[in-house]
This record gives C-alpha cells, sequence and structure tokens, in this order.
C-alpha cells in the first residue's frame, strides 16, 4: 500500500517537506505525490533522487502531475 | 513544447546565475546606479515613486527591467504551456509580508539581487546584509518544519493571471506616453528623478531586453536567492544555491574587467555603514521571503506564470516603497531613516505573529 501526499496548491517548500516527511516515517516503500505546478513536479523529483528514491511514473491529468517514487 | 527542461538542470541554473551576474553588471556600466545593476526591491521602489505613491526625488523610475521580468515570464510560460492561473492562498497575509519585506529591504538598500550585486562590487557592507538575509530565512524555516503553511491556491480564470502582467503592461505604456523631458521631473501623471539613483539608468531598450531575458530564463530555470539559501538549510540541497553563487562569481569577474570592483565598507554606492540595521532590515526580508516562499524577483516570475497570490505580494512591496518613503522607514546613505529602526521591530512582530499562528491543521 503506497502512502499518498496532496501537495496541490501549496508554495515552495512545502511539497518537497511534505514529501521527504512522507519518506522519513520509514512506513512505506511506495508514495505518490500530487503537485500542480512543474517546478513542484521538479523539485519533489530532484528531492526524492537526492534520498535514494527512485522516480517510477510520472503521469498527468489535468493541470495535475502524480508523480510516484519507490524506495530503491 | 514538452521538451526536457534543460534550465531545470544545475548547468541550467548555473547558467541562468552567470547571465544575470554578467548582465547587472552591464546594466551598471550602462546607467544603472552602483552596485545596482538589478534590484528588485529598489526598482520596484523607483517604480512606486515615478507613480507619486512616494514623493522622494531621488527614487522615481518606471523600470523596464521590472517590466520585462513579469513579461519574459510570462512569455515563457505560454510557450512551454505552464501559464497556471492560481490565487487564494492568504493573499492579505502576502500582501502584509510584501510590504514588510519591502521595508526591511529599504533600511538595508537592497534585496537578495543586490545584496549579491554590493558584495560582487566589492561592498563589504553586504556581508552584513547577507547574514542577515540567512538569518531571516533560517527563522522562517524554523516555521516551516513546525508546519506554517498559508493554505493551498486554487484554478482561476487566465484573466486573473493576467493582472499583473496587464499591470505591468499599463506602466510600460505609462512610460511610453509620458517619457522623461530633460530637466523636468514630471512627465504627464509620471515623476522623474532629476539626481540620485532614479536618474540613473540604462538605455530603455537595453533594459526591456535585459529584463524580458532574465524573466524568461528566471521562469524557465526556476531561480530564486531566497529559495537557494533556504534549501540549503532546510535540505542540504545546493541546486538553487549554485545559481545564486553563480550571479555573484559573474558580477564579481564582469565587475574587475570593466573597473567597477572597489572594496570597502566606506562610501560605497548607495549604502551605508550601520552594521545592526543592515543585519536587521535583511532578517525582516529575509523571513518575509521565506514566508511567502520566494526572493522579490521569484515573486515576479511566479506572477508571470499566473500566479495571483505572488502577484498580490510584489503589489504589498510597491505599496510598502510608498510606506517606506512617506514614513522615513527607508534608509539613505547617511544612515538608517528617522523611523526605519521602529519599522523593522514592528515588522518583525508582525512575521513572527504570522509564523506562529498559521500552523497546518491536520485536514488541510
Amino acid at each position: 500500500m503506497s502512502a499518498k501526499v496532496d501537495a496541490r496548491g501549496l508554495s515552495c517548500p512545502q511539497p518537497v517537506l511534505m514529501t521527504l516527511n512522507e519518506i522519513k516515517t520509514g512506513k512505506t516503500s511506495e508514495v505518490e505525490i500530487l503537485v500542480d505546478t512543474e517546478t513542484s513536479k521538479e523539485n519533489v523529483s530532484r528531492a526524492a533522487t537526492s534520498q535514494g528514491w527512485k522516480v517510477t511514473d510520472v503521469s498527468e491529468e489535468g493541470d495535475e502531475h502524480k508523480i510516484t517514487i519507490k524506495r530503491k | 513544447m514538452r521538451l526536457k527542461n534543460v534550465f531545470a538542470t544545475r548547468w541550467g541554473i548555473i547558467g541562468v546565475g552567470l547571465f544575470i551576474g554578467v548582465f547587472a553588471a552591464l546594466l551598471q556600466k550602462l546607467g544603472n546606479p552602483g552596485n545596482m545593476g538589478i534590484c528588485v526591491a529598489c526598482f520596484e521602489r523607483d517604480i512606486a515613486g515615478a507613480l507619486g505613491l512616494h514623493r522622494a526625488g531621488v527614487v522615481q523610475y518606471i523600470r523596464p527591467e521590472i517590466i520585462g521580468f513579469v513579461m519574459g515570464s510570462l512569455i515563457a510560460a505560454y510557450l512551454f504551456k505552464e501559464f497556471r492561473p492560481r490565487l487564494g492562498s492568504a493573499p492579505i497575509v502576502r500582501f502584509v509580508l510584501g510590504a514588510f519585506a519591502m521595508i526591511g529591504a529599504l533600511v538595508f538598500l537592497g534585496c537578495p539581487w543586490r545584496a549579491a550585486l554590493r558584495l560582487a562590487g566589492g561592498d563589504g557592507n553586504a556581508i552584513l546584509g547577507l547574514l542577515g538575509l540567512i538569518s531571516g530565512i533560517w527563522i522562517g524555516t524554523l516555521f516551516l518544519r513546525k508546519g506554517f503553511t498559508l493554505g493551498r491556491a486554487q484554478a482561476t480564470h487566465a484573466a486573473a493571471g493576467w493582472m499583473l502582467p496587464l499591470i505591468m503592461l499599463g506602466f510600460l505604456v505609462l512610460l511610453i506616453a509620458f517619457p522623461q523631458i530633460e530637466g523636468q521631473n514630471r512627465s504627464g501623471v509620471l515623476f522623474y528623478s532629476l539626481r540620485g539613483p532614479g536618474a540613473m539608468h540604462a538605455p530603455f531598450f537595453i533594459s526591456l531586453g535585459t529584463g524580458l531575458a532574465v524573466g524568461f530564463l528566471a521562469q524557465r530555470s526556476r531561480f530564486c536567492t531566497m529559495g537557494a539559501i533556504r534549501d540549503f538549510i532546510l535540505f542540504r540541497q545546493t541546486h538553487l544555491l549554485l545559481g545564486f553563487i553563480a550571479l555573484v562569481a559573474a558580477a564579481f569577474v564582469t565587475n574587475l574587467i570593466v573597473g567597477q570592483f572597489h572594496p570597502g565598507f566606506k562610501a560605497q554606492p548607495v549604502a551605508h555603514a550601520m552594521h545592526i540595521w543592515n543585519f536587521a532590515g535583511m532578517v525582516l526580508a529575509g523571513l518575509a521571503f521565506a514566508l511567502a516562499g520566494g526572493c522579490p524577483g521569484r515573486q515576479l516570475f511566479l506572477s508571470g506564470e499566473g500566479d495571483g497570490d505572488a502577484a498580490v505580494f510584489v503589489m504589498g512591496m510597491i505599496v510598502g516603497a510608498g510606506f517606506a518613503h512617506n514614513f522615513g522607514l527607508a534608509s539613505s546613505p547617511r544612515g538608517v531613516g528617522p523611523y526605519g529602526i521602529e519599522a523593522v521591530i514592528i515588522g518583525l512582530i508582525v512575521c513572527l505573529f504570522i509564523g506562529f499562528t498559521m500552523r497546518k491543521r491536520s485536514n488541510a
């Protein structure tokens, strides 16, 4: 079961903070993050990668991006 | 266009920082005030003066760079399908943060961009300003870690996203309709400085062109001077920081080449040497920028992508500049203004109040 983070509409750096907080709980090896700007998508992907996680999927629906990251 | 965004890479952000550093220094060579090739706070303050929102005669000019920042970002956002009209994340709070960010910046005499350019020009007082900036941002990160949030923005009408770009176009129309008349401090509805920093500017098309280029590049790269420091403190991430350092390095080298590097603390252009207030002014500005999620430049670039909350922050800065000069809060080369110290203290109290009270609720 993957964890979900809804960071739509939030300013920097909250999407990244929320993602890292979820990673740090250590409870899950997969997180789905919803964001609504390209900037947040890039920032979340960069932060996850720097934590040794892998971006496995990015899907777009309208203005929303769903980023799926997995522990390597 | 759905190409990979090369500007969001490490070399992309470094390249943008280098571009801004070189062109900011060159703008000084071409007429902009000393160590003020680009200063978002100072230039918005000059715009406020040109509109008569304050009557400080030495700082009145519609700066085309600012118009260019917003319009360049808007063009990039449309070209790359990133124009996303949105607003509703505590706009009035952002207005207040913008106003106090401006007041803090004008006590130091520069925003983070100018702090970098002052350092690159040899102004030792910039070190105090940058230390203040880092301290203010650090305080902001403490609030962010505790769950500080201004809430979510919502999607809105495209026209709402166009409001600040349209205001900027309006400024451009005013500047063209009422150009400066030699030796006169008024032209139609606009005020013009006859002396002081407001009377110093690069040629119109060069200022506008550089502004457009910087706006375009900064939108693509997400360049942010506050974010540079914030991300390093919060996440030990150096991505944006590399861009900021590249700006300083490029401006420094360009200054050396064109003979604009003059190290020292005394008699620096548009600067004073009251160390405590250089520091404290930027603590206030840094905290306000951190709580609002972007440096003053970034707020302009976000406005160009349709972010109405960033636009409100910009309007807060312009109005804040009016207060800063009307109330004697802004510094001058002689030192802090008559009420500058009180304003910094009040601003810090207001920012702390905002930081302590606006926390995430569990379901937000």
